[in-house]
Order: structure tokens, then C-alpha cells, then sequence
């Protein structure tokens, strides 16, 4: 079934605190309702299978795959991207500790990267560490170090003990 | 083993932070990086359009033959559509580059599996989709190679010849009496495969053109690029223009690696091609993962071979190299990667006779071009393990069969480019062995192999060294031919904007010009910026690729600086200004003269430049190296064969760090594509063509994949070449660590070498049950 061969559906759910109402096939990718509906263009697209975590948002605070989840399971839920991350008081300290640190080179990976470390800070026990913390977020450019240090940094920042 | 030197010594020569620097050698932040860490940098997929359709392209499933036909089946409106084949082109139908061998869309003979055949577009992104499945094309298939050897062979006859260019450094061949002269003779053949870039964004263009009646007036396309100025060039022969009816904008770029060197011609001219057909609506063709895995570019496979010949001693005496990469179905910039391949391929060593040859050779494969390191990463790969092997042959320890024939100060290169920048390559490798504790970690890793094997445990580990090289800039007189320009313009508030063509794709373009220019103009960093490149813009200050950013375009930003404050001393700015009065000066200038202040400096090679013979080979090949050693340990185990790298070091010398995150990062980045080159990236040809273009199916190191790296540079005395004596670095950390990484799992298991990568797990395994003693 492609998502042009059903009927469009309207779905309400709220994105970055905002409620948005959306007409749309009920297979549409959020991916695509987050870009293309809402001009949300942070969250970015590496693989669109599910691999690469470069679309990662948060759906209700968890951490999901933006490109494989459609529309449909969204109803009525709350949607966080990296354009809600930062506030009215400033960038979310993992986004500062990746500013000050390097943990963004090219970018591209950077919003779900981001959004993943977010979600390590906010919950350290989700995880045994870091690395596996931030496994399903790949990035090509840095070779993790400095987005370690970033990590690192951040938790230092929110005076959060860094779990070995 | 050689006593490391003294602890006050290595300090003295490690590089420490200038205080004298008021900006450079300081960590500053990427101006562009809040964007980055916030979402709002603009990538080509998120540049907004109207009235846009969506671009697609039908493409051979067939390696090689003969284009017949293309039908185009019922059941899709193709009235609706926008349609553009080879007879449609306006103007030539061939990629601008080295060779005029390959076309934007196939006319007749069809080279590689996924050449483009024909263009579609329509504004539903999803009907443009379904209708590539109505396409039916037809085609008389011909036999196809796809293998160096069978190229070699001439088992099929490509264009006039197999072999597409051929180049050779050093003695015609080494004589059988100086092969005599040696005391131990060591031979290895070495094999690479087509690594992926895998740059996280995929490839993109918006194209638009725009009419005066029914002449074409302008053609623009925005996009993921890395060089503007080559895509300009692509542009005006297919549509028959002047250069100043080209528009090319790059957009903020997800990663290059070389990938965005020359293909985004093509896709260019495709996007380009439709709009013009489509009446001048802007078309987007953003590849999908599959699409771009499939279609693009990757790293030239190689087969090295290398017969070294060994003085008692552990001298190297005689060295005969023997290079050869598969070029795909068009040359693309093969002949440059071959040539970079060949003029790295003796390593840091001294050898009193050397004999190189390198060839390309076609095939039916998909063609291969720029990735990151040109052609170095297959000859360092090569070359180092080669060394590794020869001091498990010669029963010495690697580092001190290194030791024995590192390259010094004053010593001949076999291209007769005497080596007078005072390095120090002992030192490089002292400083190595220390930081890994190598002597001892070595020492342990060997009884821990012993009690492994004596106590049935299935565990292994390995520490592999290799040492390397890198030339920045371009080879030989590269530079000089490019004729490349930098620009600046200063507004009357004292705002500085950087003007040239290199681009920034996370390697840290925009951070080094705002550091250069900030440090000469004695203005914050903040004042400056640096200009999108848009090629109605910008000047064409050359390709954003060869480690020659930094080193050659960064001079030009620090001359250009000299030049704007030389203009704005004939309004009154005395030698030591402050900032403010900097700032008076703009406004004086500007009330004076009522215009933007603007000066542009042009490319000037350093007098003493040494000459280079691009016919014979000889000569300075490249104005400035840089110098890298790893070492890094593995574990082997002997259950699932997997090889993972737990510990990485890395001591570099390339010159000032103008912005130590920015260089280690760089270091880091290049370290973990070389593992990945090493131990896990396989591209599975099948006729030719990528079997695994998924992202899935394509294995790049993860976090839990990758140790924290430890980075630490040095500096040799000072060169005066690249600005405030810094060299490039982009490519230097992805020669050699494939290597390390190989000779490392060699070790863990008793010197068995595994000599082609990536070493994938079915290779340990077949090593482990078939070697004795492991
Ligand atoms: S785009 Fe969703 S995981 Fe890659
Ligand atoms: S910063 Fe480029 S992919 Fe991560």
C-alpha cells in the first residue's frame, strides 16, 4: 500500500508544544508531516529505514525514529523536535556542550544526535553508557570523540554524574 | 629498543598554545554552529520552493550494451510528465572534467550498471516514484569486465584501451644486481575495496533556468557540493551558455569526503536539464539513500603489489611498486587519483632504489572517483602493511624496522624531491611509542595471547603501528594552473565578508578564514564572516578537495587582510590600531568613497618554488607534507571473528593547529572512516554494481564500534608556506589506519596477514581454521 493509495485522514497531536491539525494519508511518515506539513526542516532524513537516527524526535519524551512512524500512531500524542529543544532561556545544555565542544561538524546528524543525547541526559539509566546510548544515532564526520566530550561536558553542566 | 628522549625535550618540541596569538590556536566556535546545534541550517532538502517538480532518473540495469530503446508504459499519465532524453540536450551531452568519455544521459553504449538513461519529473513526488516501475528499456547486452584483472587481460576492449593512464616515478626497473645486493627479498600483494563515502546527507540539487523569450537567460541550481566553480564549468557546455548565465549556490553540505567533488556535476546538469524542459519550473532531485548508494561514486578498488628488498641489517635496499586501481565505466578524475596514489606509495621511508608503476584500468563497474585521501589510502594501505609483514619476516619489531629507514632531513624522494623541511620523523615515532606505552603494551598483549592459547581461552589481541605522509595542495604545478582568487569586502560599520569558493562541509572552512583573517585585521572574530559561495559572488578560489584549503586558500585570506588594511591606511589607519579605530577607518573609507571597500588577491606560488615534470615524474610533487603516526590495539574473538579496535592513538604533525577542536576532529573523524575502510565497509559488486545499497546493509562504525581516541600534535620547525606556517589536514588521518588496523589482527593471530580489506569476519574465520598455532 503506498500512502497515496488511501483516503487522507485529519490527525491532531501537538509539536513542540504547539497543536497542529494535519489532513493527511494515515501512512504518511511524521518525517514527512514534520518537514513537508509543518516546515519543521531540522529533523533530517539519512536513511529513511530506520538505521541511520538522523530523524530522531521525541514522541511523548521517547526517543523514536521519526521515519518510521506513521502519522496514524500519532494521534493525540506530543511531538518534540530540535526546534524545541532549546527555550526562552537559551540552547538545552547538550546543545551548548555540542557548540562549545565540536560535536557538530558537517551537521547533518547533529538534530538526532542531539535529541538522543537529550534524552541520555534526562534519563542516564536508560542505558549501560554513552556508547550505547547513542548507538542508533550515526555520524560520519567526527568519530564520536567529540560528541563524547559533548555528552560529557553537558552532564558536567547539569551537575549530573556521568554513569561509567 | 631506542631509548625515548627526554621528557623537557618532548615538551619543548610539542606543540603548545601561542599566547602571542591573539585568536589563532584558540578553540574558536564555529560561526555557523549554532545553526547546526539548533536545526535551522539550510541543507538542499530543506530549501523551500514553489510550483517545483520532482526530478527522477531512469537508469541501466544492465552493465554493458547497446541503448535500443526506452518505453514508457500505459498506466501513468506520462502526458503529465516532464521527459528528457539524450536527443533533448541543447548543448554537449558530455560531464565536464578530464576526460570528455561520459555523457549526462546515454545515447548509445552503455558503460555501467545505473547510468543515467532518461529523466522524468512531475510535481507528485510519489506518482514520479511509481512511474519508474512503467519504464521498460531495451537493450542488446554486450560482454562486460568488471575486475582489474580481467581488464588487464583484455578479456573485453573498453573505449580505445583498457589501461587509461599510466604513470611511473623512479628507476625504469630495479636490476637484478641490486636484488642480488640484498640479503632478504619480501613480496605482498595488497587489495582494497570500494569503500563508500556515506555522507549522512544525500546527494541534492535544485535546478532552475530562466528564459528571455525563448533563449535561455540563466541557469541556476542550488545544492550539496563541493566545488561550485567545476559545476559552473559543467553547466555552460551542456546548455551551450556564457559563464556569467550559470548561477551555482552551495547550500550548508552534510559531508562530502570527496563524494561531492565531481558527481554533483552530473546531478546538476540532470535538475538543470528538466527545469529547461519543464519551461523554467525549479525541479528537485534529492536523491533517496538507495538511490545515491546505488549511482554514485566510491572509492577506486586497488591490487598493489610491492617486492621490497632488505639488507642484513634491516635496511630497506630495493623497493619495486607495482599499483593498480579499477577506474569503473568512465574515467571521472581517475587520472589524478592514480597519480596521488603513486606519489605516496613509498611511504616515509629512504630506499636507495625505487621503481614505481601505477595504471587505470576500465571496467563495466560503476566509476569510482573522489573520496577523501584521492588514491593514498589504497597505496598507504599497501605500503604499511607491507612493512608490517616484512618485520614479522625479518623477526624485528615493526617500530624499529620503521626506525632503521625513516626518511630524514635532506634525503632524496624517489621523484628527486629532496626532503627540505626539517622533519623529524624519529621523533614522530618516539613520541608514539610512548603515548601508547608500545614497548610494554606489546610485551603484554603476547603473553596474553600465550595464556589465551594455553588455557583454551578465545580471546586475541594485537597492537598495529603504521607511519605516513600527506602532500597537501595539488601535485606538481596544480596550483599555478588553477589560478584561484579570494576576496574580501569591508561595509562602513566595520563588517568584514569573506568571498571565495571553498565550502564548508564540516570540516571547518569557515572557522579557519573568520581565525585567519581576524588575527590579521586585529578585529573580533564576530565582525567576520564568510559568504555563502554563490558563484555570482564569490571568486573562484579553486575546488574545496586536496588538503588545500587551509594551506593555499588560507594564504589568500591572510593576504587579502594584508590588502584591506594596506587600502585602509590611505584613510588614515595607523600601524597600532585599536578595534574601534578599525572600525573609523571603514567609515572614513566609506565616506571617502561611497562604496563598499573591496580587494582581491590572486594565487602566488612562493618564489622558491621547486619545479615538477609532469611528464617525467620528477620534481617537487608537492609544496608541503604533513605526518602521521598511529598505533591502536584490536580484539580478536574467536567466536564470532570479530575484529574491534579498543585503543587509538594518534600523534600528528601538520604544521600550526590553528584551531585545535576543529584539527582533532578532523583527525578523529578521518581515524574512524580508516576503520571502518579497514574492518567493515564492504561493498558487494555484483556485475559491477552495489548488491547492499541500502544503509542497512552497509556496515559504517558505530559508538559502540569506536575507542575514544587520543589525538596529539607536534610541530616541526617552522614552513613558511600555508598561513602562520598551518598545512592541511583533511586527508592525512585516513591513509594508514586500515593498515594499523590489519597489521594489528595480524598480530593477535601469529603474524597470519589478512592483505585485503575490509576484514570482514568470514576472513578471521577462514585465517583461524586454517593457520596453525593461532
Ligand atoms: S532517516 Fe530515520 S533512521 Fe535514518
Ligand atoms: S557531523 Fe557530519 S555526520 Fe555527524
Amino acid at each position: 500500500m503506498t500512502t497515496q493509495e488511501t483516503i487522507k485522514q485529519t490527525f491532531n497531536f501537538s509539536v513542540n508544544g504547539q497543536p497542529q491539525t494535519v489532513h493527511s494519508y494515515p501512512m504518511k511518515r511524521l518525517l514527512d508531516v514534520i518537514r513537508e506539513d509543518l516546515t519543521l526542516t531540522g529533523t533530517k532524513e539519512g536513511c529513511g529505514e530506520g538505521e541511520c537516527g538522523a530523524c530522531t524526535v521525541f514522541m511523548d519524551g521517547l526517543l523514536i525514529l521519526s521515519c518510521m512512524t506513521p502519522i496514524c500512531q500519532v494521534q493525540g500524542l506530543d511531538i518534540t523536535t530540535i526546534e524545541g529543544l532549546a527555550d526562552s532561556t537559551g540552547l538545552h545544555p547538550i546543545q551548548d556542550a555540542f557548540y562549545e565542544e565540536g560535536g557538530a561538524q558537517c551537521g547533518i546528524c547533529t538534530p538526532g544526535m542531539i535529541m538522543a543525547a537529550a534524552h541520555y541526559l534526562e534519563h542516564p539509566d536508560s542505558a549501560e553508557n554513552m556508547g550505547e546510548a547513542l548507538a542508533g544515532n550515526q555520524c560520519r564526520c567526527t568519530g564520536y570523540t567529540r560528541i563524547f566530550a559533548s555528552v560529557e561536558k553537558a552532564f558536567e553542566a547539569v551537575g549530573k554524574p556521568l554513569p561509567e | 629498543m631506542h631509548i625515548p628522549r627526554k621528557e623537557e625535550e618532548i615538551v619543548k618540541r610539542t606543540i603548545s598554545r601561542n599566547d602571542d596569538f591573539r585568536v589563532l590556536q584558540h578553540n574558536i566556535k564555529r560561526p555557523e554552529g549554532i545553526d547546526k546545534v539548533t536545526g535551522k541550517a539550510i541543507y538542499i532538502d530543506d530549501l523551500q520552493t514553489e510550483n517545483h517538480l520532482y526530478g527522477k532518473t531512469i537508469r541501466s540495469t544492465v552493465a554493458h550494451g547497446i541503448l535500443k530503446n526506452i518505453h514508457f508504459k500505459d498506466g501513468i499519465p506520462w502526458d503529465e510528465f516532464v521527459i528528457v532524453t539524450a536527443k533533448d540536450i541543447p548543448g554537449k551531452n558530455v560531464v565536464t572534467l578530464i576526460e570528455d568519455d561520459q555523457p549526462y544521459l546515454c545515447e548509445r553504449e552503455i558503460m555501467h550498471k545505473a547510468e543515467p538513461l532518461a529523466l522524468i519529473a512531475h510535481e507528485d513526488k510519489h506518482l514520479v516514484e511509481k512511474a519508474l516501475n512503467y519504464v521498460e528499456v531495451e537493450v542488446e547486452e554486450l560482454p562486460a569486465i568488471f575486475s582489474i584483472e580481467d581488464s588487464q587481460q583484455n578479456k573485453v576492449t573498453l573505449q580505445q584501451s583498457n589501461l587509461t593512464n599510466e604513470f611511473h616515478v623512479g628507476l625504469k626497473e630495479i636490476s637484478e644486481d641490486v636484488w642480488t645486493e640484498c640479503d632478504q627479498i619480501i613480496e605482498g600483494t595488497y587489495e582494497t575495496g570500494a569503500q563508500e563515502q556515506l555522507y549522512i546527507e544525500t546527494q541534492g540539487i535544485i535546478g532552475q533556468v530562466d528564459f528571455d523569450g525563448d533563449a535561455i537567460k540563466k541557469v541556476s541550481v542550488w545544492g550539496s557540493m563541493q566545488c561550485p566553480f567545476y559545476i559552473v564549468k559543467a553547466l555552460m557546455p551542456l546548455f551551450d551558455v556564457e559563464e556569467t548565465q550559470v548561477r551555482v549556490v552551495q547550500t550548508e553540505t552534510g559531508g562530502g569526503f570527496g563524494g561531492k567533488e565531481e558527481y554533483p556535476n552530473i546531478l546538476s546538469g540532470h535538475a538543470a536539464l528538466l527545469s529547461w524542459k519543464a519551461g523554467g519550473r525549479p525541479v528537485r532531485m534529492i536523491y533517496d539513500r538507495q538511490e545515491d548508494l546505488w549511482a554514485t561514486t566510491k572509492r577506486h578498488p586497488s591490487k598493489i603489489t610491492i617486492k621490497t628488498g632488505f639488507k642484513s641489517d634491516g635496511t630497506l635496499h630495493a623497493m619495486d611498486i607495482d599499483l593498480n586501481l579499477n577506474a569503473g565505466g568512465y574515467i571521472t578524475l581517475t587520472p589524478l587519483v592514480l597519480s596521488r596514489a603513486l606519489l605516496h606509495c613509498w611511504g616515509p621511508y629512504r630506499c636507495a632504489n625505487t621503481s614505481a608503476n601505477a595504471r587505470a584500468w576500465l571496467t563495466n563497474s560503476i566509476p569510482f572517483g573522489a573520496f577523501r585521501g584521492f588514491g593514498t589510502p589504497q597505496a598507504v594501505f599497501a605500503m604499511e602493511l607491507h612493512i608490517n609483514k616484512c618485520a614479522a619476516e625479518l623477526n624485528i619489531d615493526p617500530a624499529e624496522l620503521r626506525r632503521k629507514n625513516l626518511l630524514q632531513y635532506g634525503d632524496t624522494m624517489p621523484t628527486g624531491q629532496v626532503m627540505d623541511e626539517k622533519i623529524d620523523l624519529d621523533f614522530l615515532l618516539d613520541r608514539s611509542l610512548e603515548k601508547s606505552d608500545y614497548v610494554n603494551r606489546r610485551q603484554q598483549i603476547e603473553q596474553f595471547n600465550q595464556s589465551q592459547k594455553s588455557s583454551g581461552g578465545l580471546k586475541r589481541r594485537g597492537i598495529g603501528l603504521c607511519m605516513n605522509f600527506h602532500g597537501g595542495t595539488f601535485a606538481g604545478s596544480g596550483e599555478t594552473h588553477m589560478n584561484s582568487h579570494v576576496a574580501m569586502t569591508l561595509d562602513a560599520k566595520g563588517h568584514v565578508d569573506i568571498l571565495a569558493g571553498q565550502v564548508e562541509y564540516g570540516q571547518g572552512t569557515i572557522t579557519t578564514f573568520v581565525q585567519i583573517a581576524s588575527e590579521v585585521l586585529g578585529i573580533p572574530v564576530e565582525w567576520i564572516s564568510k559568504h555563502q559561495p554563490d558563484t555570482d559572488v564569490v571568486p573562484d578560489s579553486g575546488p574545496t578537495v586536496a588538503s588545500r584549503t587551509t594551506i593555499v586558500v588560507g594564504k589568500m585570506v591572510e593576504r587579502c587582510s594584508q590588502a584591506l588594511l594596506k587600502k585602509l591606511s590611505e584613510v588614515g589607519l595607523n600601524k597600532d590600531y585599536t578595534a574601534n579605530e578599525f572600525q573609523q577607518a571603514a567609515q572614513a573609507y566609506h565616506n571617502k568613497h561611497n562604496e563598499l571597500l573591496y580587494v582581491k588577491v590572486k594565487f602566488e606560488a612562493p618564489p622558491d618554488q621547486l619545479e615538477w615534470n609532469e611528464e617525467t615524474y620528477e620534481g617537487a610533487a608537492y609544496a608541503a607534507y604533513t605526518w602521521k603516526c598511529d598505533i591502536l590495539e584490536v580484539e580478536v574473538d574467536l567466536v564470532d571473528y570479530s575484529a574491534k579496535c579498543d585503543k587509538f592513538i594518534s600523534v600528528v604533525e601538520c604544521g600550526r593547529v590553528l584551531n585545535p577542536i576543529i584539527a582533532a576532529g578532523q583527525i578523529e573523524g578521518g581515524n574512524a572512516q580508516a576503520l571502518g575502510f579497514g574492518l567493515y565497509e564492504d561493498t558487494v559488486l555484483q556485475e559491477g554494481g552495489m548488491a547492499n545499497n541500502q544503509y542497512t546493509n552497509y556496515i559504517i562504525p558505530t559508538t559502540a564500534d569506536i575507542p575514544e581516541m587520543d589525538i596529539e600534535f607536534i610541530e616541526f620547525p617552522y614552513l613558511d608556506y600555508g598561513p602562520y606556517a598551518a598545512k592541511g589536514i583533511g586527508e592525512l588521518p585516513i591513509d594508514a589506519p586500515a593498515a594499523a588496523v590489519a597489521a594489528a589482527v595480524a598480530h593477535a593471530m601469529g603474524n597470519h596477514f589478512i592483505c585485503d580489506i575490509p576484514i570482514l569476519p568470514e576472513k578471521i574465520m577462514v585465517v583461524a581454521e586454517q593457520a596453525e598455532g593461532i
